[in-house]
């Protein structure tokens, strides 16, 4: 996704804001609505935000900290998630993540250098019986191995290429 | 409408589907059934049927628990039982179609069971693990739509709620009481005597908040249940509020579960339309909404208090108790706040009774209990037991046991602060007052298995590491007192510990239990508390002679290829390797760079069965000194 340009930072914010009243317990809501737009939570968002409730920006920027859910940097074009809950740490999830950061060259929590991945870590995403556990944009993949991490970014570049490819059932 | 008339019209609907005189086929869709492939299946399905012109009606059910099998296909054909086909894949899928749905050929090889009586083939009701299993809550998921309200209609749903609105408040509240249910968010609360003390509270309006954070990692109950079987939540929830005089709930599901979001948002819409939930409902006089809201992906957001904060718009952090959220919850009002099992049991025991329900499970622990496994265990997936079922039973009964041959060590239970359960006790009944004598936690039901090739110490480090991150921050003992556990189990997993701080260990374990607020800190050290008094032994090991007996600890162990065994013309390992360490030394007998190595563990997946010649070892100084690797110019055929 990359950087976003202020007028879309500007619209998409109004947007979410245009469904909310001013109450403070829409703060997480609209957080929640306008990370899902833009990806993550520029600056110039939560300050909209905050005139919006009519709260000062540190409680906006406190509340977008407090949850692991937010970004406040943008994310890469792709979106790794890589579950280090217990069921996956117990069958070698550490290992997996370690692999991902060695494939792409970044560590956990960063984008790559051509914003192609951004690599994220997870606590648990429910398929504890399919550990371990990647997530790539929105698709869960079960009984991951380091070795199935360079299968899982070609099929996620033949996607992009060709949309309508059958992507196969894994391996 | 009258509810006589909804569920004549649903009955039809689920008759007519069944009895369709066509091909029925049920398919998994719920998130474990995806992972695993099943929307590829789905989509090989219907273009088939599609392609070929086959009358079939595909319907997408939730989880059945079996999700080691996952995806999971039932196949219903007239003439004969319903199926229930395991590891499907799209070639298997097709075949199905091609040879059972064309052809007359039930394709016998890739079925699990059938799931009616028959005299064809056995049921899966007759595997060992349902000789312990007994299934309450689970009984509808994975056999009806949970997108549609009609099924669950049709299979008794919202009978209980017509019965609930004919009997008074009072009535309800003393059933449950009776019933001995107890809250299965973790703490075991007794909720008969919680929606007293609501129902009791001054202030107005009430609230009710469904508990679906879920935040345990390992954990995947809650999920199941609201990907499987929403509307039972619904109607849980619509009883309770009821019972305690709640005009508006919420549904509180952690953003980490997209599909339940999606299926509970779509299930409220239904219960909505068809004037089950809203205003005046079955022309009762009582109304009820219920709100859906997302959680952000904080742990300490499942912990009632701080639930609370964060539906009323901020940092969700916890508050001390008393006041209970009971008589001083949601902007101060008093609010019933229950789990999501603990609300889906609800139906039941109105509809069967309480004594029904306390006629299962053991003295005070009544009724079952659901849980997840994972892990180092066969049958990966949902169990539901009577409460007491033994450790050993739920394992290896209804578990299948430990995979690969291995042995069976301990099972990590009751989220990340419950602790650890050692082989030593397998007959342990499982409900909560057996569990807390033994220092551990019932939880919410997950359970992770682990097998003798995990590591103790380890695995009470990764644990810690995870509530120390999740600690809020708020209590100085939770914040920093985790962090200096945290340091030193991370100075023995790196071969850098000393005796003395085992001690010290136990000491702030006391210290962050007594000052801490809320359960995050206040059990957090459990899970060290427990490997340390169950196994000692290993933590020993790593401290006097660096060595980590599980093979586990990457500064304890090195990867060493066996010479009398590496098979020298094989490249496998030299290909796998990720980052170039492994060389063909004297005579081709492959060689890792102990330098260069990574400890990938990718080689060691890669050698052929056949020869297992890569091997890890611990510690450090049982591989034998490298022989000299080759200079540049020898390197370049490798
Ligand atoms: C750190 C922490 C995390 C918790 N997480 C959850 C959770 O994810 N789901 C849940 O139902 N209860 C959780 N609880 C327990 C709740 O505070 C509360 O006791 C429960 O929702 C009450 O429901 P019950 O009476 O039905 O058990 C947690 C408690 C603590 C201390
Ligand atoms: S622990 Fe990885 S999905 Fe639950």
């Amino acid at each position: 996704m990359g950087q976003i340009m202020d007028e879309v930072i500007e619209d998409e914010t109004a947007f979410v804001l245009r469904l909310y009243s001013g109450e403070r317990k829409n703060l997480v809501p609209i957080l929640q609505d306008v990370c899902d737009r833009l990806g993550y939570l520029p600056r110039a968002a939560m300050e909209r935000i905050a005139e919006h409730l009519a709260i000062n920006r540190g409680e906006v920027y406190s509340a977008a900290t407090f949850y692991n859910q937010f970004r406040l940097s943008p994310p890469g074009r792709h979106t790794v998630k890589v579950c280090m809950g217990t069921a996956c740490h117990i069958k070698g999830g550490q290992l997996i993540l370690e692999a991902w950061e060695r494939e792409l060259d970044v560590d956990v929590g960063g984008v790559t250098r051509d914003g192609q991945f951004g690599l994220e870590r997870v606590a648990c995403v429910g398929c504890c019986a399919m550990a371990p556990i990647v997530v790539c944009d929105d698709v869960v993949h079960g009984r991951t191995r380091p070795t199935t991490v360079k299968g899982i970014i070609t099929n996620l570049n033949e996607r992009e290429h060709d949309i309508r490819g059958d992507s196969g059932q894994g391996d | 409408m009258i509810f006589e008339e909804i569920r004549d019209r649903a009955i039809r609907e689920w008759e007519g589907l069944r009895n369709s005189g066509r091909p029925l086929i049920l398919i998994g869709t719920a998130t474990c059934g995806r992972a695993a492939g099943a929307m590829e299946v789905l989509e090989r399905i219907e273009r088939e049927l599609g392609e070929r012109g086959i009358d079939a009606d595909v319907v997408q059910v939730g989880c059945m628990g079996h999700c080691y099998a996952e995806p999971l296909i039932a196949i219903a054909k007239p003439g004969y039982p319903p199926i229930l086909y395991g590891y499907v894949t799209q070639g298997t899928a097709s075949q199905l179609i091609e040879n059972f749905i064309l052809g007359d050929d039930p394709c016998l090889e890739f079925a699990l069971g059938a799931l009616e009586e028959n005299e064809l083939i056995p049921t899966i009701f007759d595997m060992p693990r349902f000789r312990y299993e007994r299934r309450i809550l689970l009984e509808r998921c994975g056999f009806i739509d949970p997108q549609n309200i009609d099924h669950y209609i049709a299979n008794g749903g919202y009978s209980a709620l017509v019965k609930a609105l004919e009997m008074t408040s009072d009535e309800v509240i003393e059933g449950v009481r009776r019933s001995g249910l107890r809250g299965r968010g973790g703490a075991g609360f007794p909720t008969g005597e919680k929606f007293g003390i609501c129902r009791e509270a001054e202030g107005e309006p009430k609230y009710l908040i469904c508990n679906g954070d879920e935040g345990d990692p390992g954990a995947f109950m809650d999920r199941a249940i609201l990907e499987s079987d929403p509307q039972s939540v619904i109607e849980g929830m619509t009883i309770a509020a009821y019972a305690v005089g709640a005009l508006h709930g919420y549904i509180y599901v952690r953003a980490e579960y997209p599909l339940a979001v999606e299926r509970v948002r779509f299930a409220l819409r239904q219960a909505e339309g068809l004037g089950l939930l809203g205003q005046d409902i079955l022309g009762s006089g009582f109304s009820f909404g219920i709100e859906l809201v997302r959680g952000s992906g904080a742990f300490v957001c499942g912990e009632e208090t701080a639930l609370i904060a964060s539906i009323e718009g901020g940092r969700g952090v916890p508050h001390p108790r008393p006041p209970f959220p009971a008589t001083s919850g949601l902007w101060g009002k008093p609010t019933l706040i229950n789990n999501v099992k603990t609300l889906s049991i609800i139906p039941h025991i109105i509809s069967k009774g309480a004594d029904w329900y306390s006629s299962i499970g053991t003295e005070k622990s009544k009724g079952t209990a659901v849980f997840a496994l994972a892990g180092k265990v066969i049958n990966t997936g949902l169990a539901e037991v009577p409460m007491g079922t033994t450790l050993r039973d739920i394992i290896y009964g209804v578990g299948g046991g430990i995979p690969g041959g291995k042995r069976f060590k301990a099972v990590q239970i009751g989220g990340p602060s419950g602790g650890f359960l050692p082989e030593s006790m397998p007959d342990i009944p499982v409900d909560f007052d057996s569990l807390t004598e033994a220092g551990v936690m019932m939880g919410s039901g997950g359970m992770v298995i682990l097998d003798e090739d995990n590591c103790m110490v380890e695995a009470a480090r990764y644990l810690l590491d995870f509530t120390q991150r999740e600690s809020c921050g708020k209590c100085t003992m939770c914040r920093l007192g985790t962090k200096q556990m945290l340091n030193i189990l991370e100075d023995i997993t790196n071969g850098e510990g000393r005796l003395e701080d085992l001690g010290l260990l136990m000491e702030l374990a006391q210290d962050v239990r007594d000052g801490s607020l809320c359960g995050l800190g206040r059990t957090a050290p459990n899970p060290v508390l427990t490997s340390l008094s169950y196994f000692r032994d290993e933590y020993e090991a790593h401290i006097i002679e660096k060595r980590c007996p599980a093979l586990v600890c990457e500064k304890l162990i090195s990867y060493y290829i066996l010479p009398e065994r590496c098979e020298r013309s094989c490249d496998a390992c030299v290909g796998s390797c990720s980052v170039e360490a492994i060389y063909a030394g004297k005579g081709g007998v492959k060689v890792i760079d102990q330098e260069k190595c990574v400890k990938c563990g990718i080689c060691l997946d890669s050698c052929p069965p056949q020869y297992s010649a890569i091997v890890k070892l611990s510690p450090l100084s049982l591989v034998p000194p490298e022989e000299k690797k080759p200079e540049k110019s020898e390197e370049g055929d490798g």
